[in-house]
């Protein structure tokens, strides 16, 4: 192994393959490997054809459910039945529809710091959150993972976001994420690791971690790793896993390609406008903008402190009667707690209609899709054209605070002028 | 890459091409049923483009091309559509493995060199496009081992019956 100090990618994947660093391809072992079920019957199909009898792990392989949950028409719920029975004939784990999003029950469950984990579907980045090595590859690559236990990797380089200050009121880990995008471009960070780390990380919660690392993606990147800390041990611990914790944290001397200095309190709540993500300004320059839908949910912010905010802005208050305000909490877990914390209640209270956990809304699909020339406001990750199942539709991202707020008023609203 | 050159007629398309502009979320009820999903390639990108396509052309693009999900339909119905490379100025990772698996070069150059309809000859192995139409001769970044030996083998399933693992 070399002597030269290890950013956090090349650490997790030198426990893989000794010796690696950025540039050099690692061959790894894989600690899960999973798909969801608009990529896994490709996934299934591609094993099949490869002729592979056997899942290398199944134990550590897993299909979700989710993207199509319930399924809206036949040929889904066909490939449900498929990929049910796949996970019957090689013994894997299947997770049922009205479980939740992929991403949230593998940070709930299964990534542990030090981990590599693969998934068909390119948010698996989110478990970064949690100090894993955590990429999205398309269904060959998935099927290969499962046939043999272990995938290649190019060990990038990795960009440095190193963050001070606390967010100020009505500003959370969405406006840094998308106000960083911005700021790198959609293609900003292609092939690239974003490692986050600084002072402020000690205030940054799990969950705001994972909506960071979940759009690590949207500039391109191939991870967005988070150190591994005391916030990751508590959240681990809070899981009934405490025993998955290790430290895990980038030499001193660590060699990034850039350095990104973020000081939180100076950022602003942030929106992305149609039709790319990067496409970013400060809320208040778009305020009075009409939007027909507002949707708080997905694996970026479906999470209960997510629901807490929204609950909060509209607590004793109407949605506006031009505006339907749609709520997918992302995991069964988040909605029972919700439910049990009076967040649903509330919301369901000021006019909020309340989805199965799972992506809903998202990727256009299924419940929530838009008319000709409507605009959402949503709290998910992707506002390409087209994205929420219609071309003709207009798709604003922002934190749930921004699109609670803009559900109260019907039109894009600064958080900061309701809270 | 079997030393071999790819000829053909170009299709233009801009910047930021995703895969929900590829293959929409809307049409995942069609994704066990390719020949129907692939009637809808790029739709909302150009419309016409199922039409004009011709088996051989070469698809050529801006920055970006193939950002998003990780969905490999979407180099699966480009693929399906007749098209034999894909030139472009940059493009997105997950896209870039999927479409290699797939068997389908994906080569980076200075695509403002190359319009709509232009015929070119590219030599992967040389890392030179030749646009035959205007004489310009365009330098192409190579495609690195690992990859390029999955090429070889028209995509990932195949290298892997072949080979049984990862050769490095």
């Amino acid at each position: 192994m070399s002597n030269k100090g290890q950013t956090l990618a090349e650490k997790i994947l030198n426990f893989k393959s000794p010796g690696v660093s950025a540039g050099d391809i690692a061959i790894a072992d894989i600690d899960l490997a999973f798909v969801q079920d608009t990529t896994g019957p490709l996934t299934m199909r591609q094993f099949n054809n490869s002729g592979f009898q056997y899942v290398a792990n199944p134990e550590k392989t897993i299909i979700f459910l989710d993207h199509a949950a319930p399924s809206p028409n036949r040929q889904l719920s066909n490939d449900h039945l498929f990929l049910r029975q796949f996970a019957r004939e090689k013994g894997i784990a299947l997770s049922e529809v009205g479980n939740g999003v992929c991403h949230q029950l593998v940070a709930e469950n299964f990534a542990c710091p030090g981990d590599v984990i693969v998934g068909s579907d390119s948010h698996t980045v989110t478990a970064g959150a949690l100090g894993a090595f955590a990429t999205g590859m398309g269904s060959s690559d998935i099927a290969v993972a499962m046939a043999l236990g272990k995938t290649w990797l190019r060990v990038p380089e990795s960009f440095l976001i190193s963050l001070k200050g606390t967010f100020p009121r009505g500003v959370y880990a969405k406006d840094l994420i998308l106000h960083l995008i911005g700021l790198l471009g959609a293609d900003g960070a292609t092939y690239k690791a974003l490692e986050f780390n600084g002072e402020a990380l000690t205030d940054i919660t799990m969950s705001q971690r994972l909506t960071i690392a979940n759009m690590a993606v949207e500039a391109g990147a191939k991870v967005g790793l988070f150190p591994s800390d005391e916030v990751t041990r508590q959240f681990l611990a809070a899981q009934g896993r405490a025993d998955h914790f290790r430290p895990l944290v980038p030499d001193a001397d660590a060699t990034y390609e850039r350095t990104i200095a973020m000081d939180l309190s100076q950022l602003m709540p942030t929106v992305s406008l149609p039709h790319t993500v990067d496409n970013t300004c400060a809320v208040h320059e778009i305020k009075g903008t009409k939007v027909q839908q507002a949707f708080i949910g997905t694996c970026t912010n479906g999470r209960l402190d997510d629901l807490e905010i929204a609950a909060g802005i509209l607590e004793g208050k109407k949605t506006h009667l031009s505006t339907r305000l749609l709520i997918a909490p992302a995991s069964r877990r988040v909605l029972k707690e919700a439910i049990s914390k009076g967040y649903i209640p509330t919301l369901l209270e000021a006019g909020a209609i309340i989805l199965p956990p799972g992506c809903a809304a998202c990727l256009g699909l299924h419940q929530g899709i838009l008319g000709d020339g409507e605009a959402c406001i949503s709290t998910a990750n992707r506002n390409f054209r087209g994205r929420m199942g219609n071309p003709e539709g207009l798709v604003y991202l922002a934190s749930p605070a921004t699109v609670a707020a803009s559900a109260l008023r019907g039109e894009i609203t600064d958080p900061r002028e309701v809270l | 890459m079997a030393g071999k050159a790819i000829k053909g007629k170009t299709l233009k398309l801009g910047d930021n091409i995703s895969t929900d502009l590829i293959t929409p979320g809307r049409y995942a009820h069609l994704r066990s049923n390719l020949p129907e999903l692939a009637k809808h390639v790029l739709e909302d990108a150009d419309p016409e483009f199922a039409a004009k396509v011709q088996p051989g052309d070469i698809l050529v693009a801006g920055r970006n091309f193939g950002l998003g999900s990780s969905r490999e339909h979407a180099p699966v119905v480009i693929k399906m559509s007749g098209i034999n490379a894909i030139l472009v100025k940059s493009v997105a990772r997950i896209f870039f493995r999927n479409a290699i698996n797939q068997g389908m070069p994906v080569l980076i150059c200075d695509t403002d060199k190359i319009a709509a309809g232009d015929e070119v000859e590219i030599n992967p192995d040389k890392g030179i496009i030749v646009n035959t139409t205007t004489g310009a001769v365009l330098s192409c970044g190579k495609i690195p081992p690992l990859m390029s030996a999955i090429l070889d083998e028209g995509g990932l399933i195949s290298y892997i019956q072949k080979h049984g693992d990862f050769v490095l």
